[in-house]
């Protein structure tokens, strides 16, 4: 009795371990090589980590579900690239932890946004969206301009990050308070050193009330820096065909 | 609840004379430290909030579980454990209707946009609601009809009660608990952003503590069989236990910010963390809202219809098929990405050879019925379980032919993926869900019959009617958006902006709106069937279940 | 190193892939199993009209 028992116990083990493998194969086959093949990512200029307010936007973005209906990659798609911009690159996504790629277009997709409307507009529309678009179907975010955006934790968001693979140096994650002040305000002491360490990143106030970074501010900046780091001039897509 | 066991069911006892308590109070133990430590130096007020929900679950397990060890009469350890199914049974008809519910208001939401949004309210936003939606129904509802019906499903075809003493009630609350961590969260904005797996750390590191007890439970109750095979639905069942806990794990891989903080990063990025969530995203609907619910259809299809599985080769076959192949298919929602093109091809192939093991099982569940399908005329409850399969193959039939490049390069990012997802969760998953239920309620409270049999007709037509209205307003609004975006004008232009496919898709929204709300209706008919049923109240009295539900409740010793 | 990976996975990897489903069709259609499937396939059954077990 016992023994047959164990022989029962075994098959269904070997049950377990038969399905563990049989599932596991695919899995390995198509996701192992994308972090060991080179050709995964293209070699671009300009693609840099978040600054620490470009961040907190982020973060504001993904607490807010804006994924759920806008996209953050350009297909290479004959249509696509004539509305939105160059096709996404792999590397433009290389920080992105998570990833926002998205997978429903119930707005347009983001991942160039940055730089074609201006901030006021940003603004306006992230407070009342059908004033600017009256067949839009995206919700109110008025309350973003109120909310004083909660950066205590700026330090620890970039540790986070430089855990997982972003190259923040000891003096970004030591300044990140810092940083993130001087990106909304044109007239501090950091302003060199900010562009330096974030070469292209905005500098301003950009939700208009210099008395509070807002969370509005944040996620404006965010948006304001997708999709404009890479330059496209000096791009070769020849060299990165895959 | 349940007593430690006085007597063993079987000569060997993996179920245990206080182990059980033993093993649950060391997890609440340590969870309620934990909870008590993060809620004093929580480093966001969404942590400490999260805290206090941990902490008060603790303290009320705690509480039960004294009282529980503390109460002298042992119960009769000799029948099968239903208590926990029964549980199973109305968390899964409360969550459903709750998921339904978010998932109508969020439909009304694109439809009337200025009716349902407080500019000052952040949680009645879409981008809030749609994550509570889709757990809510998916992992939610799904999850607790998959472990009620797999609970069952193992003690009946093992003809052993189920293992672990009090392990399957802690299986129980604790995944609701997971599921209330979850839904709270998404209100109050903590999410991972990664679809189908947005609670965070904490919460998915409950969860996996809770489902090792799940797999535990499961394979505890597989050794004790009586029986010498172990019946096909349980392998669809356990290849749902074990590759779920294989996705959740990998899939939600992430660096916390703090450890008593709500925030985390997830240790992949960009394009090898697209094909990781979707690999999870796709193997989400394979192995829990497919194999899981398979389990389901090789219950209770031949139980309800009273006859064998029309071919358990053929079952054999699509299953090692069906899961060999689904792991491989998630690159098909990252066709014309950054993603390299290898992986596209790999994805787009797999994905095509799918069709044919899917219709393995359709065939199978279907095939059943041959030679019995007047019950399909007669019986609104099985005639629901064969339209679920239908439905079944007709989704996995639609599924490869979205994954060819050609066509998802027309169907991604509209609606016609919404609608294809419909189409399996509402006209598969919830309608074999439902179908089960109806056979569960009777026999778990040993009910002659259900209340009426005249509403589980209406909620079968409402429903489909609903579903109907539901696909085919999404297929049209998706197929059209899609079209829309790639019209160019004879200057070779792009014919419109993206706002006007936006107002293009407005009747749409609101056909979609009232399908979602004919599916509600229905659920609401079953519920309120259910509870007179379990009340033992009759309408109908001619109408008698196909099955004398008294039979066969006990699994009587072998020795 | 695509290259290599990707030959062997269209030789090898294709190989293995047909030998597993054969197996797997050998196991199902084995007559010797034709006893096994077919007491397997009556358990959710004979539950009910049986109700003891251990024959």
């Amino acid at each position: 009795m016992l023994s047959k028992h164990k022989f029962l116990e075994k098959h269904s083990l070997a049950l377990v371990i038969g399905i563990l493998i049989t599932v596991s194969i695919g899995g390995i086959v198509q996701i192992a090589p994308l972090f060991y093949l080179e050709s995964t990512i293209e070699e671009v200029e300009g693609v840099r980590p978040y600054s620490p307010l470009e961040l907190a936007g982020r973060n504001i973005y993904v607490r807010e579900g804006c994924y759920v209906c806008h996209s953050q990659q350009i297909r290479a798609l004959r249509d696509e690239v004539e509305r939105y911009g160059h096709y996404s690159l792999a590397a433009e996504s290389m920080y992105d932890h998570p990833f926002q790629w998205g997978s429903k277009r119930s707005g347009p997709d983001l991942a160039r946004v940055g730089g074609k409307y201006s901030d006021e507009w940003h603004r306006q529309h992230m407070i009342d969206p059908r004033s600017l678009v009256p067949e839009s179907v995206m919700p109110p975010y008025a309350f973003l301009q109120e909310r004083a955006l909660d950066y205590s934790q700026v330090e620890a968001w970039l540790k986070a990050n430089r855990a997982v693979g972003v190259p923040y140096s000891d003096e970004m994650i030591e300044k990140a308070d810092q940083h993130l002040r001087a990106q909304v305000d044109p007239f501090s002491d950091y302003y060199d050193e900010f562009l330096a360490a974030y070469p292209k990143a905005q500098i301003r106030d950009f939700d208009d009330n210099p008395r509070q970074i807002s969370e509005m501010d944040a996620l404006i900046a965010y948006l304001q820096i997708l999709g404009t780091m890479v330059d496209f001039e000096t791009y070769e897509a020849e060299e990165n065909y895959r | 609840m349940t007593q430690e066991t006085n007597k063993p069911v079987t000569s060997v006892s993996s179920a245990t004379s206080g182990g059980d308590v033993m093993g649950v109070a060391v997890i609440l133990g340590i969870g309620l430290l934990y909870s008590l430590f993060a809620a004093a130096r929580a480093s966001d007020p969404l942590m400490q909030f999260h805290s206090f929900i941990f902490l008060a679950a603790f303290v009320a397990a705690g509480f039960a579980l004294i009282v529980h060890v503390s109460n002298p009469k042992p119960k009769s350890q000799s029948g099968y454990e239903y208590g926990v199914v029964k549980a199973g049974v109305i968390a899964s008809m409360f969550w459903g209707i709750a998921g339904f519910l978010v998932g109508v208001v969020i439909a009304f939401q694109l439809a009337f946009p200025d009716l349902l949004y407080f500019e000052n309210l952040p949680w009645t936003n879409f981008g809030r609601l749609r994550p509570l939606h889709t757990s809510a129904v998916i992992f939610a509802f799904g999850g607790n009809v998959l472990i009620a019906t797999s609970f069952y499903v193992v003690q009946r075809t093992c003809r052993a009660r189920l293992a672990g003493g009090l392990a399957p009630w802690f299986v129980f609350w604790g995944y609701n608990l997971f599921v209330v961590i979850a839904a709270t969260g998404y209100l109050i904005g903590v999410t991972q952003s990664r679809e189908y797996a947005e609670p965070e750390w904490y919460a998915d590191i409950w969860l996996t503590i809770v489902w090792v007890v799940y797999l535990l439970v499961f394979l505890g109750t597989i050794w004790k069989r009586k029986e010498p095979h172990i019946y096909v639905a349980n392998w669809f069942y356990l290849s749902f236990i074990v590759t779920i806990a294989m996705l959740h794990i990998v899939n939600n891989l992430a660096m916390p910010v703090s450890l008593t903080g709500s925030k985390s990063y997830s240790l992949f990025a960009g394009v090898q963390d697209a094909l990781t969530q979707w690999w999870y995203g796709h193997n989400a609907v394979g192995f829990f809202l497919t194999t899981g619910f398979l389990g389901i259809m090789y219950y209770f299809i031949p139980k309800r219809a009273e006859r064998p599985v029309f071919s358990y080769r053929l079952s054999i076959v699509h299953f090692w098929s069906l899961i060999f192949i689904y792991i491989w298919a998630g690159p098909h929602h990252l066709h014309y990405t950054a993603l390299p093109e290898w992986a596209q091809t790999l994805g787009m192939t797999f994905s095509i050879m799918l069709w044919m093991p899917s219709w393995g099982g359709m065939i199978n569940g279907l095939m059943t019925l041959s030679g019995a399908w007047d019950k399909l005329r007669t019986d609104p409850v099985i005639r629901m379980l064969v339209v679920s399969v239908a439905f079944y193959g007709m989704s996995t039939f639609e599924g490869p032919l979205m994954s060819i490049r050609a066509v998802n390069a027309l169907s991604h990012y509209t609606d016609w993926t919404i609608g294809h997802v419909h189409s399996g969760a509402l006209g598969w998953v919830a309608y074999i869900s439902f179908g089960a239920i109806y056979c569960l309620v009777p026999w778990l409270w040993k009910r002659e019959s259900l209340y009426s049999k005249a509403m589980v007709e209406w909620h079968f037509w409402i429903s489909t009617i609903g579903i109907v209205l539901y696909i085919t307003s999404m297929w049209v609004s998706g197929i059209m958006q899609g079209l829309m975006w790639r019209a160019t004008n004879e200057f070779g232009f792009l014919e419109h902006s993206f706002v006007e496919t936006v107002a293009a898709m407005h009747p749409y929204y609101i056909i979609r709106a009232c399908g979602g709300t004919l599916f509600l209706i229905g659920a609401l008919i079953m519920a309120y069937n259910l509870y007179r049923t379990i009340r033992g109240d009759v309408r109908d009295p001619e109408y008698q279940s196909a099955l004398a539900p008294f039979r066969g409740m006990t699994p009587a010793a072998a020795e | 190193m695509y290259e290599t990976l990707a030959q062997f996975a269209q030789t090898w990897g294709l190989i293995m892939f047909v030998v597993a489903f054969v197996l797997v069709l050998v196991y199902a259609l084995a007559p010797g199993n034709r006893k096994k499937f077919e007491s397997a396939r009556r358990i959710p059954l004979e539950e009910e009209e049986d109700d003891r077990v251990g024959k």
